[in-house]
């Protein structure tokens, strides 16, 4: 498992690599000058020195683009990513600030997900082709269509319609009061959830399917076990395999729709702060959530990729 | 050996035509086989065929054109004149709707053209030339496939500005690089085809080999490719252009007309809320139960959760 551990973290440094030179990539393809447009709206900035030069200097753009690169890369590999065009604040801070609220978002909604799809796929495969697998299956169909920005507005128009009450806005703190913040959590992770459980709930019902047909299930149920433990002990453990591999890549996808719904719930997290940075062109900001997300979908990738390695040894002595 | 004899034999292979046949039925059969296998898949058919009857025949249908702004009007429930009432502006919203789709299905057909163009020629090259092309081209892949798509559109719109130009050139890119994955996972096993050995030993060009040998074998997976991807653009434009990121207006985007702009007149008339979403909705499905319909008769190494199988593997024991 050592061995195989060191060698997933090995694997990390070059995408790690070319994804910043993706990062870096991107923001510099701005059309028109970054320079002109800071000069521009120079009035709007205090620390924006007002000479065209002197402000090249001050961001390092007069030297050539891998050395820019290179200065970029090692500050932020030490932390450092500049600090905010407008604000004067540090990114880092600014990030560490905003990335708490997308993290309990996206967990709440991974908890959801997952409370509602491997129970309900398990289920619809060991009563396959029954009313309640049907169910099981039209829901993820419909959970699939829908939008979950769709969702998220009609949660937050309907039920004022009709009953007067809306999900609360205002965020308290989780330390503060964590019944409190959960109550704001509960609405938004619910509508995450359910739009990530429906390919969940497809996974495991393939999957389950998949296993319940295998030699060892039928020794299994030859032996005289009881439904409960062919399904729980001996298939499910397998069946979880490709499922986890899905949680890992719908992670990205769940970052995605943390964005949306932090914009309609009105949460302060790392889309929100994405959001006006692109609407205020902070490009310090947007590069730096950008990096940032592109991290940790990574970090999560080799979690699962260690799960995967522990709960399959086949993985570990691959290659 | 009477090598001479040889290669014409290998040469004239009837693999392709064969293939051809197999895998790209006549239409008619292919519908009349849709409907009977797949009924769902028949009305997910039907419905983006009406998409594009509406796309297509949108000034017909709602000849006053998306922009008509009328203030008397304005906010009115459906009605027999107005189906799906009016928004803010008196602008008719089943107008709005009709011009929607057509929006979508420009956007929707030129950016996954542009993704699948993308893909094939990604996955080609890497997988049928493999080595250091392989290698690097797969890291920039890994690298990308980092990033959570919406951000990395986000950061995209930031950098490109809004426009529908810009999105469907941004989304082309986005998905065409993630789905060269799949492609070149069809090319490595296309490869290994004896047939393709043999022309390789003849001394065939790599053009002729990947135009004649390689391509018609990547054709189903990429047609399925195309379908799956038809959704998640439009899925994707609409969330931009919900988040004020996408089509700008006044141009009649599903998404936009959900966007929070309009958030204070949803809670007076709800079907501002309502309609766009089942339009959307009713799309993605139709095209989600059309692409699983297809990949399920074209490709069936992509199955994944159809549930079919067993009903299918008890079809073939006779149970």
């Amino acid at each position: 498992m050592g061995a195989y551990v060191l060698r997933r973290l090995l694997a990390l440094i070059p995408t790690l690599l070319i994804a910043s030179v993706i990062v870096f990539g991107v923001v510099r393809l701005v059309p028109g000058d970054v320079l002109d447009l800071m000069l521009s709206e120079n009035a709007y900035s205090s620390n924006a020195p007002d000479d065209r030069a002197q402000l090249e200097k001050a961001l390092g753009m007069d030297k050539p683009l891998y050395m820019q690169y290179l200065s970029w890369a090692g500050n932020a590999l030490r932390g450092d990513l500049g600090e905010s065009l407008w604000r004067n604040t540090p990114v880092t801070e600014e990030i560490g600030a905003r990335l708490g609220v997308t993290l309990e978002l996206g967990i709440l909604a991974l908890l959801i997900a997952l409370i509602i799809a491997l129970p309900v796929g398990i289920f619809s495969a060991i009563r396959q082709e029954t009313l309640a697998d049907n169910v099981g299956r039209s829901f993820s169909i419909l959970a699939l269509a829908i939008p979950n920005f769709w969702l998220g507005t009609l949660v937050v128009i309907l039920p004022a319609l009709w009953w007067g009450w809306s999900p609360p806005t205002e965020m308290t703190p989780f330390f503060e009061d964590p019944i409190e913040n959960l109550k704001t959590f509960l609405v938004p992770s619910l509508i995450l959830g359910t739009s990530l459980s429906a390919v969940i709930m497809r996974m495991t019902r393939t999957m389950m399917l998949e296993v319940l047909r295998q030699d060892y299930i039928r020794t299994a149920w030859a032996k005289g076990l009881r439904e409960r433990s062919v399904v729980l002990v001996h298939a499910v453990k397998n069946a979880m395999i490709p499922v986890i591999t899905l949680v890992g890549i719908l992670v990205p996808i769940l970052f995605g729709g943390t964005v949306i719904i932090e914009q309609i719930f009105r949460l302060p997290g790392l889309g929100q702060l994405l959001l006006e940075a692109v609407s205020t062109r902070d490009y310090p900001i947007i590069t730096g959530v950008f990096l940032v997300t592109g991290v940790v979908v990574m970090l999560v990738n080799l979690i699962v990729d260690l799960c995967y390695g522990y709960l399959d040894p086949k993985v570990r002595f691959d290659r | 050996m009477n090598a001479s004899v040889e290669p014409a034999a290998v040469t004239a292979t009837p693999a392709r035509p064969a293939k051809r046949r197999k895998t790209l039925p006549k239409p008619l059969a292919f519908c009349a086989r849709l409907c009977r296998e797949r009924p769902l898949g028949a009305v997910g058919a039907l419905i983006c065929l009406l998409l594009l009857f509406t796309g297509i025949f949108a000034d017909l249908i709602a000849p006053q054109g998306y922009n008509a702004i009328n203030p008397i009007d304005r906010l009115k429930a459906p009605s027999a004149e107005y189906w799906f009432g009016t928004d803010q502006l008196g602008r008719d919203i089943f107008a709005r709707v009709v011009h929607g789709a057509r929006l979508s299905v420009i956007v929707a057909f030129a950016a996954t053209t542009l993704s699948i163009v993308i893909s094939a020629l990604l996955g080609i090259l890497s997988g049928y030339f493999g080595g250091r092309l392989d290698m690097f081209i797969q890291r920039l892949v890994d690298g990308w496939m980092c990033f959570p798509d919406l951000i990395l559109l986000i950061v995209a719109v930031a950098v490109l500005g809004p426009g529908t130009w810009q999105i469907i050139v941004i989304l082309g890119l986005l998905f065409g690089i993630s789905g060269s994955r799949i492609v070149r996972g069809a090319v490595l096993s296309a490869r290994q085809n004896v047939y393709v050995h043999a022309a390789q030993s003849m001394g065939a060009s790599s053009t002729r080999i990947l135009w004649h040998h390689i391509l018609p074998n990547v054709m189903a997976p990429l047609i399925v490719l195309y379908t799956t991807r038809l959704a998640a653009v439009i899925l994707a434009e609409s969330g931009l252009s919900f988040l004020g990121l996408g089509i700008p207006p006044p141009s009649p985007s599903w998404g936009g007309m959900l966007s929070l702009d309009g958030r204070s007149y949803m809670f007076q008339a709800p079907w501002l809320a309502i309609i766009p979403g089942i339009a959307l909705t009713v799309v993605v499905f139709g095209i989600n139960m059309f692409g699983d319909a297809l990949r399920d008769m074209l490709d069936p190494r992509m199955r994944g959760g159809s549930g079919r199988y067993l009903a299918r593997v008890k079809r073939a024991i006779g149970v």
